[in-house]
């Protein structure tokens, strides 16, 4: 009856288990994920130099398959989905008619006709909804998989390395970017060799009823290399140093690929019509003839930090706006992702600063990302 | 986690020593330290600096998050702890020691600080 009442989180399959490790747990997209184990700096650090374990059960996966299921993802999609060979998966975004980025996914092609769709878990409904509507008149079925799956993510230069000591599964012939289906620790997985941190490491979609059981083998084969649980807190700090997008953050409803620097994902070439390829088709033209805000590292040179929403300043007017910002436990300070216009967007762009709670704090433009593995 | 009992505590999550000669140390709880997470940067009062009771004084700024400090007394700042604005982690690690944060010679002190036990209960720590 009445619209204040408290709707409960969702809970993942691993709940007990991060509460049993002392989680400290936050509010995600009407999910109830842990933030972090203990220190986000050191999550953060154990990923960058041995692993980090992460529960994102929140995502959303879409199953998609039949006979015209990459036609289906090709009208639905701005990739070209039907050129992703099986085993292999696809970072692409879904846009509204008018241009504007409902999502940005990862298409897993388990199959000739069978996909899986990963949206973010904040518009996992609107992407199954605009799946489903899109799907009218393609002989494809678009299932909504949200419950059917758990997700662990195995991130850090230690990953290969415990991984291959619970599976058969062939890693070495595992590309970045790729995934096959597989045993780990005995639990029937999807192994994908994707991820959201800048570092080598691997996804693993497996039924929620044996979530426990590959955590704790995971955290078991970990022990030796340092293997730690982390939390969404350092998943954000890393994504950021390898500059990577973020919903709601980088990417909105309100900014079309060009605007956001990622039109390369939108594939024009492709046969037939797709959803959003007039407006997309006009705003890849604007951004050539007008150059839209573009999207920028920044570093700062004194300690205070930047966050999403602050002015980026220069010779006393905005030229931008951070959309992320954070410590950066890599570089030790701290940086940020913004949007500014086109002529103050040069890696060493001087005078540039960011208004940080009135006073206007210097920063250095840099090309993303921040942090690059060494492989 | 335990709160000292021979401190005393405001609802702003300040703690706040007995004064020595009127001068009374300054810091945040365990409790607070952990909300905010890695705390990355500490901006306080300068010595000299009038502080009031209840009113932002500084900015703690975590991974996260940036929150206001407050003090929890009125008065004059009469020393800031140098140590936790070279090294903002001694708010996570030593709260209640090496962490504190500013002396205040107080000329005014609320009424509604809470002792030890009270703020264990307040703050469900």
């Amino acid at each position: 009856m009445s619209s204040n009442t408290p709707v409960e989180p969702r809970r993942t399959a691993l709940d007990a288990l991060h509460r049993s490790l002392g989680a400290t747990m936050t509010d995600f997209a009407g999910w109830d994920m842990p933030l972090r184990y203990g220190s986000e700096r050191d999550e953060h650090l154990a990923v960058r130099t041995r692993a980090g374990l992460f529960d994102l059960s929140h995502m959303g996966e879409i199953t998609v398959s039949g006979p015209q299921a990459a036609a289906l993802l090709d009208h639905a999609l701005v990739g070209n989905i039907g050129g992703v060979k099986t085993g292999r998966a696809r970072y692409t975004m879904i846009c509204r008619a008018d241009g504007g980025i409902l999502d940005d996914l990862i298409v897993y092609r388990l199959a000739d006709t069978a996909y899986m769709v990963v949206a973010n878990a904040s518009n996992a409904q609107v992407v199954l909804d605009a799946l489903t509507e899109r799907a009218d008149g393609f002989d494809a079925e678009v299932r909504d998989d949200r419950d059917a799956y758990a997700l662990l993510a195995i991130q850090g230069p230690e990953s290969p390395g415990i991984l291959t000591s619970l599976t058969d599964a062939d890693l070495d012939g595992l590309k970045y970017y790729a995934g096959l289906p597989g045993t780990v620790a005995g639990v029937p997985a999807l192994i994908a060799r994707t991820g959201y941190t800048g570092e080598d490491g691997f996804e693993l979609f497996v039924a929620p009823a044996d979530a426990e059981k590959l955590w704790q083998a995971l955290t078991d084969a970990g022990a030796a290399a340092g293997l730690a649980p982390c939390g969404l807190s350092c998943r954000d700090t890393l994504r950021l140093e390898a500059g990577m997008p973020l919903y709601g953050h980088e990417l909105s409803t309100s900014l079309t690929p060009f605007d956001a620097g990622l039109g390369r994902v939108v594939k024009f070439e492709k046969e037939g019509d797709f959803v959003g390829r007039e407006a997309l088709s006009e705003a890849a033209a604007r951004a050539e003839s007008t150059p839209p805000r573009v999207l920028v590292g920044l570093i700062a040179e004194g300690r205070r930090v930047p966050r999403a929403g602050y002015p980026v300043v220069a010779g006393g007017k905005v030229i931008g706006e951070v959309t992320s910002g954070a410590p950066s436990p890599t570089l030790g300070r701290p940086i940020a992702m913004a949007y500014v216009d086109a002529e103050h967007s040069a890696p060493g762009t001087t005078g540039v600063g960011v208004d940080i709670r009135g006073s206007h704090e210097p920063y250095e433009v840099v090309a993303l990302p921040f942090y690059k593995r060494q492989k | 986690m335990s709160n000292p009992q021979e401190l005393r505590y405001s609802k702003e999550h300040e703690w706040l020593s007995g004064a020595e000669d009127g001068v009374s140390t300054v810091g945040i709880t365990e409790h607070a330290a952990n909300a905010l997470g890695d705390v990355v940067y500490v901006q306080l009062p300068e010595v000299g600096a009038a502080v009031t009771a209840g009113e932002t004084c500084g900015e703690l700024e975590s991974t996260k998050s940036v929150s206001d400090l407050y003090s929890p007394v009125t008065g004059e700042i009469t020393e800031i702890n140098q140590d936790v604005v070279d090294d903002p982690a001694l708010v996570n690690t030593a709260p209640f020691e090496g962490g504190w944060l500013f002396k205040v010679r107080v000329t005014d002190e609320p009424k509604d600080l809470l002792s030890a036990a009270e703020y264990t209960e307040f703050s469900g720590s």
